[in-house]
């Protein structure tokens, strides 16, 4: 159909000149990871979404905020899916700064579901002093924030790949090449794949742990960075599987209206042509 | 705007009505009976999808607000709270924002397919030049928008779209800084590009009104350029086109949907998803995709002030192009040098689309110069010339004849 066939041409033109992003001076492509939330029916594996949010508690959040994710959304249809119990319990293991109250004082007192996820620093200044002069980014949109590859078509079919991002740094450190270890910053290491220069100022935050996740994972860089960065897809984008699932129905009703007036639409031309 | 109605008030309500304001009289007559060239092809379905757009850019635009906060503090919050917390926010925003990309996707088929068939010659000119200032009100509307979500790519291009008035001698700062409503991108600049997006879809709506009633004045044009000359020549808008332009429809939103459910963010920027920050500049600014060939124009003239002039002459010239084309004969179809050109046109605008997109140095530099130079020579020199130049093909006598040559080329006689 000449339509279909204009369409498509539209659509090609639209991705030749669309999304031409630049990749920054170096930038290494990221690692690809089969994660299973890919593709048009992909979902987030309920198991290392739980994982994920274990290793961000444990090794993350004690420098990077999370501030867009309420404890509560951790029970959400299309999370990590803990009980509301498990909520409870997590949220209390946080101290939530409250008030003022009646006298004018501000005070602490445990995590409840509904409290957005407390950030480690009180402000941004307090989280650069603490960090060498820059402050750890908010996670709650990392994924979606950073690209691991580039390239338009490449984007088109494999996504911007940052999830791939975060798992690439996190995995990625090296030892400085020889010929860049004159011009080495103070404090910071050598990562390929880090997005703003390839000099990095987060040490590298994981190891491989002797005790396996409650789940029986064994708990090695590999594993924990593949489900950090899968709970990080989640915390950007929270609504994906009612996204990917609505979507698809729309597509074949569309579809199936689209047919339908196609053929009342050529039956009623017949006469006419 | 009547004239081609029969309608009759059936009862005896609808005569009292009817003799008060005789608006059925209208939709009879403007909208079911209006009589429309038979042989329209599906590039003249885009009207009808333009239409529809705005209507879903209004329509999730208007709930949007009641959620959105414009303020530099909250913006990006407010954004993420659609995303987060309100119910289907996520369908509302990732339909206005690809909603934008397919507005300007149908715009463009749109425009070419005015080009290409020579829509804009007389007596139709006031109607192509009013759609020139649809479109100049889009682009408008559209970079409104795409600074609230305040986002560093919202903020930055803020400043290097509104930095262009700076080059105007002797007032550009003063022009500037009243466009800012501070000496700096913030929180009035934000509040006012809130209210102006709310607004401009509204004089959009206005402007699409007199496009429409300065198409019925005229007619449709039509792949032949053949004028209607008789009733064999036309059908009642409804149902023949009704119909056709549902199934266009249909199979656009398809492709709108493909885009909405399934690559959200692929047509825009990953960095906007990082608040504003304006003691951070990103690596690359770059517009979004439908802004790019006018980018990389600005971009190929090395001096501030001839970049922006550029800039605007490259839409502002589309004023003319009525006047511009010497042929007497409208239809692309019948004019073989002219398609050429037009599709090489086409090659060079999305070429300049991909050079917007990279970083303005080395090689790019030079195409886009290169390309700059023809995108205005196509108008200025190309256009005036092949117009006295080329032997056009024979026309068909009438659309009818047209029609009836497709079916069955051996039922014509021959000329």
């Amino acid at each position: 159909m000449k339509m279909l066939k204009s369409l498509t041409i539209a659509g090609t033109v639209l991705a030749a000149i669309a999304g031409g992003a630049n990749a920054a001076e170096g930038q290494k492509s990221a690692k690809d990871v089969a994660f299973s939330f890919e593709g048009p029916f992909g979902h987030f594996n309920r198991a290392q979404l739980q994982r994920g949010y274990k290793v961000y508690k444990d090794t993350c959040a004690g420098c990077h905020s999370l501030k867009l994710v309420s404890f509560r959304n951790l029970a959400d249809h299309g999370g990590p899916e803990f009980s509301e119990e498990q909520v409870k319990a997590l949220a209390t293991t946080f101290t939530v700064q409250d008030g003022p109250n009646a006298e004018g004082e501000m005070f602490d007192r445990p995590g409840v579901p509904s409290d957005r996820m407390p950030s480690p620093f009180a402000n941004e200044a307090a989280a650069a002093a603490a960090n060498g002069g820059a402050a750890p980014p908010d996670l709650s949109l990392i994924t979606k924030s950073r690209a691991g590859w580039y390239g338009t078509f490449n984007q088109l079919v494999n996504g911007i790949g940052g999830p791939e991002y975060v798992y690439s740094v996190l995995t990625g450190y090296e030892d400085v090449p020889d010929e860049l270890k004159a011009e080495q910053p103070e404090g910071k290491g050598y990562n390929p794949y880090f997005a703003s220069g390839h000099w990095i100022g987060m040490p590298a935050p994981l190891t491989d742990d002797a005790d396996p996740f409650d789940d029986g994972t064994p708990a090695t860089i590999d594993q924990k960075a593949q489900d950090i960065a899968a709970f990080l897809a989640w915390t950007a984008e929270p609504k994906m599987e009612e996204r990917k699932q609505t979507g698809f129905m729309v597509m074949v009703y569309l579809a199936i209206l689209s047919v339908l007036l196609y053929l009342v639409k050529k039956k009623l031309w017949a006469k006419v042509h | 705007m009547s004239g081609h109605s029969t309608y009759q008030p059936k009862n005896a309500f609808m005569k009292w009505f009817h003799s008060r304001l005789p608006i059925m009289d209208m939709v009879q007559g403007q909208l079911l009976d209006f009589p429309t060239p038979r042989n329209l092809n599906y590039w003249w379905t885009f009207g009808g999808i333009l239409a529809i757009m705005l209507v879903v850019q209004i329509v999730t635009g208007i709930v949007l607000a009641m959620h959105y906060t414009p303020h530099v503090d909250f913006a990006f919050a407010s954004v993420e709270h659609i995303m987060r917390n309100v119910n289907y926010g996520w369908l509302l925003r990732y339909m206005h924002a690809n909603g934008a990309s397919m507005f300007f996707v149908a715009v463009y088929i749109h425009m070419f397919r005015g080009m290409y068939y020579g829509s804009y010659k007389a007596p139709r000119e006031i109607l192509w030049m009013i759609g020139v200032i649809i479109y100049l009100l889009m682009m408008a509307t559209a970079f409104m928008g795409y600074v609230l979500p305040w986002g560093q790519m919202s903020f930055w291009g803020a400043k290097v779209i509104t930095n262009l008035f700076s080059a105007i001698p002797f007032f550009g700062e003063a022009i500037t800084t009243w466009l800012w409503g501070a000496f700096a991108i913030d929180n009035p600049t934000l509040n006012r590009f809130f209210s102006l997006h709310y607004l401009l879809p509204f004089v959009l709506a206005a402007m699409i009104g007199l496009h429409v009633w300065a198409l019925h004045v005229s007619g449709n044009g039509n792949p032949t350029g053949v004028e209607v000359k008789s009733g064999q020549d036309t059908l009642p808008f409804h149902p023949y086109y009704t119909m056709k332009d549902s199934f266009a429809i249909a199979v656009f939103l398809l492709v709108f949907a493909a885009f909405l459910f399934f690559g959200p963010n692929y047509l825009g920027h990953a960095i906007n998803y990082q608040e504003a920050n304006p003691l951070q500049t990103p690596a690359h600014i770059v517009p979004e995709w439908y802004y790019l060939p006018f980018y990389a124009i600005l971009r190929a003239i090395p001096d501030k002030l001839g970049g922006v002039i550029a800039m605007f002459s490259s839409i502002l010239i589309l004023l003319a192009l009525p006047w511009l084309d010497t042929s007497r004969v409208r239809s692309g179809s019948y004019r073989p040098r002219f398609k050429q050109f037009f599709w090489i046109f086409v090659i060079v605008c999305v070429a300049l689309g991909y050079l917007g997109s990279k970083p303005a140095e080395g090689a790019y530099v030079i195409w886009s110069r290169i390309l700059t130079a023809y995108y205005f020579l196509h108008f200025l020199v190309i256009l005036p010339v092949i117009g006295l130049l080329e032997s056009p093909k024979p026309l068909p006598p009438s659309i009818a004849d047209a029609v009836l040559a497709k079916k069955n080329p051996a039922a014509v006689p021959a000329e």
